[in-house]
């Protein structure tokens, strides 16, 4: 069942009737939201501005704002120096060209120089869709939190994508936060918690649980389908929202693993170096148990409607099941 | 029209020399590290530090000092000595260059020496953070000057580009980008490696007033500054034409000498053993114009 302190809306499981919005909504109306309370909030943007949504901002505060042309490198740079000045930038393309395409620049000359700045990856995931693969950025947790001083975010529908947008504004430091192309399921709501570092439990089974998911993005629904689905099965699932990449939620991940015995866990990226291996990573030296990943498995997506691919790929709410009943069978 | 005094360019003459000896002590104590860009980048460190920078050395984040990025980070034993010397922290402390929990890290890094205002090394992401601090520098009125020393080999890199080109749309008149154009990189000539010529059409059509300069010319450096502050409606780049090595005999003009300390450049001069006493040698000699040393 549906946790009470997780506050997520009614009928839950039901897609048909939950608002569909992209998550990178959440992040035009956040950064205005977090803009209209600090001035000091700038935004720079690669020649994406309506797709990124920092049109919003744009045209609330041109002053503010600054076209940066198809030069991402230049945008990562630039940022930095106006952090320099104390500004706080926010910017924004596509996951795939920033941080894909600057890597080196945000390492260096925004998270070794400490300055704070947020990226704002927006069209991750091979949710893109007839994009095809050149556009899913499936890469960007991995190489943003293998860096020092950089936290890292993947909000689960476009109101969490909101309130990680306000908590990156307010935090001190770099954030790196990814947001999706498409229309994905609004099912948190203004009283769900959203705070840097920490998960959340969506989804407990009556009794102890069998298995536990840790998801991040707009998966997390899926997650929760899949929960729903076994609990008829009389297998119980706890299904963790975990937004926060970096800093992991070491004690409810813990908690997860000392409870379950097993976990699963569920994104929108490479297997290889994002919400699983920080999972991975961190419970292999304090409490290690059977985990499975769901992800991408070192390839590349390629074009489709998105929902095809996420089903193509695995991640669709069977899949889920299956995976689910996988790991339990290694535990010992 | 010049805009100093003959006191004024003794005294920098002066300073300059003392600074690339500190060069050749730090670098000859670190055992490691760039000898070439350094000295040739000395007068024009010496310059800013003693004379164009509003600065405070004894209060190095005071929020209305002009802001001086250097994008090459390699050539940092000069920006050091040059910071040594005009007060930032102890000459003596030059000779921890490169070792392990030293302030001076081999490429500057912002977070350990108060006073650096940028992190660099990886070449060609200076004149973007420049122009970045230029652009809020504008947007909060500030009353003040940022300076970004760049290289002639980071141009091959597009990032200098871009950001060439917004400072241009954005008319950034705050912002004076200086480049050392010693025509050396690391695998040889900047025009056999990747030809940047004509250097000074490209700046113009990007929206830059562009100035040459002889970099080894105190006046003429000055009187560039002092122009590049004047231009009120475009970004000004001023090239500036140094010598490689300057100082030092055996290393002028060489690209061999680009990332090697004395002791371990090529020896078709000087052997490897006295390579640091010569360099020090000719800098207390002023080039051997006297006979005695003098400190």
């Amino acid at each position: 069942m549906i946790v009470p302190r997780a506050h997520l809306v009614p009928h839950v499981f039901d897609r048909a009737k939950l608002e569909g919005k992209p998550t990178r909504m959440g992040y035009g109306e956040g950064l205005v939201s977090a803009a209209d309370e600090n001035k000091n909030i700038v935004a720079l943007c690669a020649d994406l501005t309506e797709s990124t949504q920092t049109h919003h901002f744009q045209k609330k505060y041109p002053d503010r704002f600054v076209e940066m042309g198809v030069a991402e490198q230049n945008l990562a740079s630039v940022a930095s120096g106006m952090a320099a000045m104390g500004k706080i930038p926010f910017i924004a393309s596509y996951a795939m060209f920033s941080p894909g395409r600057n890597w080196e620049q945000i390492r260096t000359t925004i998270c070794y120089n400490e300055q704070n700045v947020k990226v704002v990856g927006a069209h991750a995931g091979v949710s893109v869709g007839p994009d095809g693969a050149t556009h899913q950025a499936i890469e960007d947790i991995a190489i943003m939190r293998v860096i020092p001083h950089m936290v890292v975010l993947s909000p689960c529908d476009a109101l969490e994508a909101k309130k990680a947008t306000i908590a990156a504004a307010r935090f001190l430091g770099p954030v790196y936060i990814r947001f999706h192309r498409e229309k994905t399921p609004v099912f948190t709501t203004e009283e769900t918690p959203f705070e840097i570092g920490k998960a959340e439990i969506f989804f407990e089974p009556s009794g102890e649980p069998d298995v536990a998911i840790i998801a991040m993005g707009p998966l997390v629904h899926n997650a929760l389908l899949a929960a729903e689905a076994l609990a008829k099965e009389g297998v119980g699932v706890r299904v963790i929202n975990s937004p926060s990449v970096k800093p992991l939620d070491g004690m409810i991940v813990e908690k997860a693993a000392r409870d379950a015995g097993c976990i699963v866990t569920v994104e929108e990226h490479q297997i290889a170096g994002g919400l699983g291996s920080a999972v991975a990573e961190f419970l292999s030296s304090i409490y290690p148990v059977p985990i499975e990943f769901i992800g991408m498995r070192d390839r590349f997506g390629e074009s489709g409607e998105p929902d095809e691919l996420v089903e193509y790929f695995g991640m669709g709410v069977l899949s889920i099941q299956e995976v689910v009943r996988k790991v339990m069978k290694r535990k010992k | 029209m010049a805009y100093l005094t003959d006191e004024q360019t003794a005294y920098l003459s002066k300073k300059a020399n003392e600074v690339r000896a500190s060069i050749i002590e730090s670098l000859i104590a670190a055992g490691s590290g760039h000898s070439a860009g350094p000295l040739g980048m000395a007068d024009i460190f010496t310059v800013m530090y003693f004379h164009v920078l509003h600065h405070d050395p004894k209060n190095p984040g005071w929020e209305g000092r002009d802001r001086l990025v250097l994008s090459n980070g390699h050539i940092c034993p000069v920006q050091y000595a040059a910071m040594a010397h005009a007060g930032y922290f102890p000459i003596e402390e030059l000779k921890t260059l490169r070792k392990f929990g030293s302030r001076l890290q081999g490429h500057p890094h912002r977070k350990k020496l108060p006073g650096i205002e940028t992190s660099s090394g990886p070449l060609g992401s200076g004149l973007s953070q420049a122009v970045g601090m230029a652009i809020a520098g504008r947007m909060d009125k500030l009353d003040i000057f940022f300076y970004c020393l760049t290289s002639d080999g980071e141009h091959d890199a597009g990032q200098t580009w871009e950001a060439a080109m917004l400072a241009g749309r954005e008319k950034l008149w705050n912002l004076i980008q200086i480049i050392d154009r010693n025509s050396i990189q690391i695998d040889g000539f900047t025009e056999d490696v990747m030809p940047l010529e004509p250097l000074r059409e490209k700046y113009e059509a990007f929206g830059w007033h562009v100035i040459d300069v002889d970099g080894h010319n105190f006046e003429a450096i000055v009187d560039a500054v002092e122009q590049g502050k004047a231009v009120y409606e475009k970004p000004t780049f001023i090239i500036a034409h140094t010598i490689p090595g300057k100082g030092v005999d055996f290393m002028e003009r060489k690209f061999e000498w680009h990332g090697n300390p004395p002791g371990k450049g090529p020896e078709d001069r000087v052997p490897k053993d006295k390579q640091g006493t010569e360099a020090l040698r000719q800098l207390r000699t002023l080039g051997g114009k006297i006979r005695s040393e003098h400190e």
